[in-house]
């Protein structure tokens, strides 16, 4: 606009009704605010991207973590082996001897995406390989992310909301955390199923239209190809519809809208095998069941109000209908608890309602880092400002209310629940905290700006007529509050003070915390460069090269699903922890004695045994110090492993001090064997663990039935090898 | 030792052969060395060839045992007259002697000009062999070295008379052990039999070294080099190699500590790291494999050429295996040439860029730009060739591949051997994806555009309308 202006001056002075096409050029205020909303939205698109490229750049293209391996591998075989092999596909790599039906257990929504999306970039002729993909949809899911966080924003509150959440989104750290490039998991594009189902069902509500709503049943649907955690939003859409019909906003529109998003939504959920008939079967889905039922039922009633005319009549109808249909639900719950067709609540939902629940029955959920209760730290960690804006924006909400901040209140605070209960729902909780926040952003500087320009405008505007009488009401009210004006530009500063410290904040988070791919470590050298342990792929790699393609490699759980992945071996437990009964028997095999445990390794036809140690290097999350986690998994299942065998009077040592049994255990011997002989640290004695930062207790191992075969350069992964049976004639 | 048996065949071919006309050529003298530093065995033969026949000679006859015949990479003949080169040679073609017993394969050099009666000349064979060092013990622990056995003709295997010769292994280092003759001779590192005099035809009788190796006994089972032209001016070249450690195997397994404390003695046969020596200006270069980039690597460049040293992810002990790719690229016209026929001319070196390594079966893959046409491949020794196509970013009807196959292939292949590939290539095909990438964004646009128009146009309630009724 500016540009055509200085352009051409003078025609536009001279005789400006003989050029319209420059002035159709000229943008009118509309088309303005629409070029800057479009160009603002597109810079957020891609800033969301390009924020969660540091791994990338810092270390490679490659995929993170554990999860990830396996639906990097799940991916890979989908793309070479077509669609029906996969749905199909038996697995006998892992879980040895029982192997894993990998079509019926696990939900296919990320790896059939990325494999789409492959698709479509050969289609169009780009050579891409499956590996880059992968990588990359986290970023790119993260980006779509931002624009439903805006139309979510736009339908609660308005445009400038939109904005404001989609940019907030965009570098939330609690949502990186787990859509950074190579976090390949399940959440990367869950999220995104997760806030568009939300906002394809608000529009649904408010707009009481069907297309909506048959849209939002799909985004459900995605929802439940992708992730476990469609669990919240089947309870709490029915929780919210049961609080729209308490508080007196029950409308046609709500009736419309949840009655399709949930028969089509649970139709098509039945679709995914791993789900399957929960959704009329198991106890988690029994709620949203109720309030269908209970939408009916009101429906029914209202009909019957309408027929009656009569409130007497009605009334007591009223009675009856609710004691029978109350009496109904309760019996066909009962019925179906009792006969074992309504499945219970499983423990992973047990636990999310009472936090010490997994702790005391399950600790196979509770030796999961990142199920474990948030710290007040992580908190402010992966929400900083939106903590002190979340509140705000809830004021707001309440301020206004409608079924659309109805919905996002209850979103904020049920989730802001969870989050409190396990860590990695942080992340659930991201998309509320941050719409929360925007509203209170975008209200509080729309109230603020609207003050200063109302002021900066009044001695200018006072020759017009329409906006003279607004400014001159407005100066008035401004003389009575004189530091008005000065207080808003300084409130205004401290909001863009705010939000810059979040973006710094974040930026920060992101490229020291979230950004290291936990396969390969890095860490400073004494000369302050970096120096780099490539410890696990070294192992792996040498796995997947040196040992017969038949090997079953025995390891606990935690790393399964990058031995098959990286090293193509044959694993006897994965992080898919299905079978407690089968990591229990690693757990006794790691914890018994050697001739013991060689009974078991044999019983399971184990070659070689995978241990982490990282007591040359200082790598904590090591096998010796999950060590007690499989005592407990293993002695949950076989009462011959006892914790207190393992410790002296509660604690856990593996010095001179520590429990006889602990000194001669398997895992004890793999981590440590021929350690005593090594110098770890200057002014040490041999054997000196940097981790435990102890001299360790027993220094003469000898392995009876097993040879060390590879120990990685740095020590971290230590690999053994089963000797055959001996003659026994 | 195991040739003895195959030595009463050899006597018979004797007679056989020495009744034929190639009695007329006399070997004067020979002197073989034999190279064992590495686990290439490197053969320089000096021979004076003396022509007692009454009539001229154009043929001379290199004889080989078949077990050496099968091994063998490749051979460079040089003829010398008056202490001159003036002509080269690798002989390829070899045929058997007409006798079925035989274990000898004979490789026909013609000789550039012939020999005059009663004229001598001289004849540098150079041989290069492979597979021949045998690891004895087959196995070994990390503390041990590694030993190993070469077995050759203490004569010079040929046809003809031999008035004078003598042979001469050159070793890295301690000998375990030697055949014992009369005339032989150890000094330092190098074993020396001989002088043999008058020696008939065939002559034969084994030698056996038994002696300490422990060079890097790297083996490529399988190399992929993978050749892209572009003509807009880079040459992208990806190595995918699968090594071996074909030395002496390893037992009782790998244990870290002796190896990292004491690295001179343990594990001596085992090598960490290899080098490639990439043309000069590469730049580009990557070193990864399967699951992802390898961080441990270093890059040399000069004028002379890239040196990329290449630490492989864990230390190779015998018998253990490795895969991993290299890739870098080049400047086009160093490569590329133009022909008096307005071909296009593109000059490749054969052989693997890592340094002394033996390639059991190498394929050379070169991807020409798409809409090359009239493809001919011209090159100084036998190859399987074979053409397909590769469909690579933005390729509509894919780019022709000449796939050139060889087995055996050791550093010398690419000293001495290049491989030209002709091919026709219009330039204006370089616009067309350029073209490509612009109608797609320009369709785009054009889609957005239309998408807006006819959002306004049809809808009552669109969007834009609600919003800016809603701010009203």
């Amino acid at each position: 606009m500016g540009a055509t202006s200085v352009a051409s001056p003078a025609p536009l002075n001279s005789a400006p009704s003989s050029f319209p096409s420059l002035k159709a050029l000229k943008f009118t205020t509309k088309q303005q605010e629409l070029l800057i909303r479009v160009s603002a939205l597109a810079l957020i698109y891609v800033l969301a991207f390009v924020v969660r490229l540091f791994s990338v750049l810092r270390y490679e293209s490659m995929i993170h973590e554990f999860d990830p391996y396996f639906n990097y591998r799940t991916t890979l075989f989908l793309t070479k082996n077509g669609f029906s092999e996969f749905w199909n596909w038996f697995d006998s790599e892992s879980w040895y001897p029982l192997g894993r039906i990998i079509g019926g257990t696990l939900y296919p929504g990320l790896m059939v995406t990325a494999a789409l999306i492959h698709r479509i970039l050969h289609f169009f002729s780009f050579a891409v390989h499956i590996r880059e993909v992968c990588v990359l949809t986290a970023p790119f899911f993260a980006s779509n992310t931002t624009l439903v966080a805006y139309f979510f924003g736009k339908e609660i509150w308005d445009s400038g909301a939109g904005l404001v959440a989609a940019a907030l989104i965009a570098i939330c750290p609690g949502y990186i955390s787990r859509s950074v490039a190579g976090s390949y998991d399940n959440e990367g594009v869950a999220i995104f199923a997760l806030l568009l189902t939300f906002y394809l069902f608000v529009k649904a509500v408010n707009t009481g239209s069907l297309a909506w709503s048959l849209a939002s049943a799909f985004g459900y649907f995605y929802m439940v190809s992708a992730w476990g955690g469609y669990v919240f939003i089947i309870n709490l859409v029915p929780l919210y519809v049961l609080v729209l019909l308490v508080t007196g906003r029950y409308s046609m529109r709500l009736y419309v809208a949840y009655n399709c998003m949930y028969v089509v939504g649970m139709l098509l959920a039945m679709q995914i095998r791993f789900v399957g008939f929960q959704h009329v079967q198991s106890g988690e889905h029994m709620a949203a069941m109720g309030v269908f039922f209970l939408l009916q039922v009101f429906y029914f009633l209202d009909w019957v109000k309408y027929i009656l005319n009569d409130i007497k009549l009605f009334h007591s109808f009223l009675r009856i209908t609710l004691t029978c249909a109350i009496t109904v639900g309760v019996l066909a719950l009962s019925i179906g608890t009792a006969s074992g067709y309504i499945s219970p609540w499983t423990g992973r939902f047990y636990s999310l309602l009472d936090p010490t629940y997994a702790k005391d029955h399950i600790p196979i959920i509770a030796s999961v880092s990142e199920h474990q209760p948030t710290a007040w730290s992580s908190f402010m960690f992966d929400f900083h400002i939106l903590l002190f804006l979340f509140p705000a924006g809830l004021y707001f909400c309440f301020k206004r209310l409608s079924d659309a901040t109805i919905f996002v209140v209850m979103y904020g605070l049920t989730s802001m629940y969870f989050a409190g209960v396990m860590v990695r729902l942080i992340l659930v909780a991201a998309p509320a905290m941050c719409l929360v926040s925007s509203i209170a952003v975008s209200a509080t500087v729309k109230n603020l700006s609207s003050l200063v320009r109302a002021k900066s405008k009044s001695p200018q505007g006072s020759g017009k007529p329409l906006s003279g009488s607004k400014a001159a009401a407005k100066a008035s009210a401004d003389q009575s509050l004189p530091f008005q004006k000065n207080g808003a530009i300084a409130l205004l500063l401290g909001a863009l003070y705010l939000l810059c410290r979040y973006a710094i904040h974040c930026t920060w988070v992101t490229s020291e915390a979230y950004s290291s791919p936990s396969i390969v470590l890095a860490a400073r050298g004494h000369g302050g460069g970096r120096v780099i342990f490539d410890d696990y792929r070294e192992a792996y790699y040498w796995l997947r090269q040196n040992t017969p393609p038949d090997a079953k490699v025995m390891s606990w759980w935690d790393y399964g699903y990058q031995i098959t992945a990286m090293g193509n071996r044959t694993v006897i437990v994965d992080n898919n922890t299905w079978n407690n009964t089968h990591i229990a028997t690693v757990g006794r095999a790691m914890s018994s004695y050697e001739h013991e445990a060689y009974e078991i390794m044999l019983s399971l036809d184990v070659n070689y045994v995978l241990v982490v140690f990282g007591g040359v290097t200082g790598y904590s999350s090591d096998d010796i110090n999950k060590f007690l986690w499989m005592v407990r998994i293993g002695g949950g299942v076989f009462p011959v492993i006892k914790e207190p065998d393992y410790l002296v009077n509660g604690e856990f040592r593996v010095d001179k001090g520590a429990a006889p049994k602990m000194l001669n255990c398997l895992m004890y011997k793999l981590c440590y064997y021929r350690f005593g002989e090594m110098t770890t640290e200057y002014g040490k004695p041999p054997g000196y663990d940097r981790v435990r930062g102890v001299e360790i207790g027993n220094k003469d191992i000898k392995l009876e039935y097993l040879e060390e075969a590879f120990t990685t350069s740095n020590w971290i992964v230590r690999i053994y090898k089963v000797k055959p049976p001996k003659n026994r004639w | 030792m195991e040739c003895r048996l195959p030595f009463s065949l050899v006597v018979f071919c004797l007679v056989i052969l020495s009744s034929t006309v190639r009695s007329e050529l006399v070997i004067s003298s020979v002197e073989k060395f034999v190279d064992l530093h590495s686990h290439i065995v490197r053969v320089v033969s000096f021979l004076k060839v003396e022509n007692q026949g009454p009539y001229d000679v154009s043929e001379f006859v290199l004889a080989f045992p078949d077990a050496q015949a099968k091994n063998l990479a490749t051979m460079l003949v040089i003829y010398l007259e008056e202490g001159k080169i003036i002509y080269s040679e690798f002989p390829t073609s070899s045929t058997k002697p007409k006798s079925k017993q035989s274990n000898m394969t004979f490789y026909p050099v013609t000789l550039p000009k012939k020999l005059e009666k009663g004229k001598t000349a001289g004849l540098d064979v150079y041989v290069v062999l492979t597979n021949l060092l045998k690891p004895l013990p087959k196995e070994i622990t990390q503390a041990e070295s590694q030993l190993l056995v070469y077995t050759d003709n203490i004569y010079y295997t040929s046809p003809y008379h031999i008035r004078n010769q003598s042979i001469v292994f050159r070793l890295p280092g301690r000998i375990e052990s030697y055949s014992e003759y009369s005339e032989m001779r150890l000094v330092e590192s190098e074993l020396r039999y001989g002088p043999f005099e008058e020696q008939p035809p065939f002559s034969y009788s084994p030698v056996v070294v038994h002696f300490e190796n422990n060079n890097s006994f790297a083996v490529a089972s399988n190399f992929v080099q993978e050749i892209e032209i572009s003509h807009w001016g880079n040459v992208q070249v990806t190595e995918q190699y699968t090594i071996i450690h074909g030395g002496a195997h390893l037992k009782n397994g790998f244990s870290r500590i002796d190896y990292q404390a004491n690295p001179s003695m343990s594990g001596a046969s085992s090598f960490r790291t290899l080098v490639a020596r990439l043309p000069p200006m590469s730049h580009s270069v990557y070193y990864r494999d399967e699951i992802g980039n390898i961080s441990t690597s270093h890059l040399r460049g000069d004028s002379q050429g890239t040196q990329l040293e290449m630490e492989l992810r864990f230390p190779m002990f015998g018998g253990w295996k490795i895969s991993f790719s290299i890739g870098y690229s080049l400047p086009l016209h160093d490569f590329l040439f133009e022909s008096d026929a307005g071909n296009n001319v593109l000059n490749i070196t054969f052989g693997s860029s890592i340094e002394e390594i033996v390639v059991e079966n190498q394929i050379v893959r070169v991807v020409l730009p798409q809409g090359s046409k009239d493809i001919s491949v011209k090159s100084r020794f036998p190859t399987k060739k074979s053409q397909e196509l590769k469909y690579s970013h933005l390729d509509i009807v894919g780019r022709p591949v000449v796939v050139l196959e060889k087995d055996n292939v050791v550093p010398e292949h690419k000293r001495y051997f290049q491989v030209y590939i002709y091919y026709k290539f219009n330039n204006i095909f370089l616009l067309g994806k350029a073209m490509m990438l612009i109608l797609g964004i320009f369709l785009l646009f054009l889609m957005c555009i239309l998408y807006m128009h006819a959002d306004l146009a049809l809808s009552k309630t669109s969007s834009w309308e609600e919003e800016t009724e809603g701010r009203k």
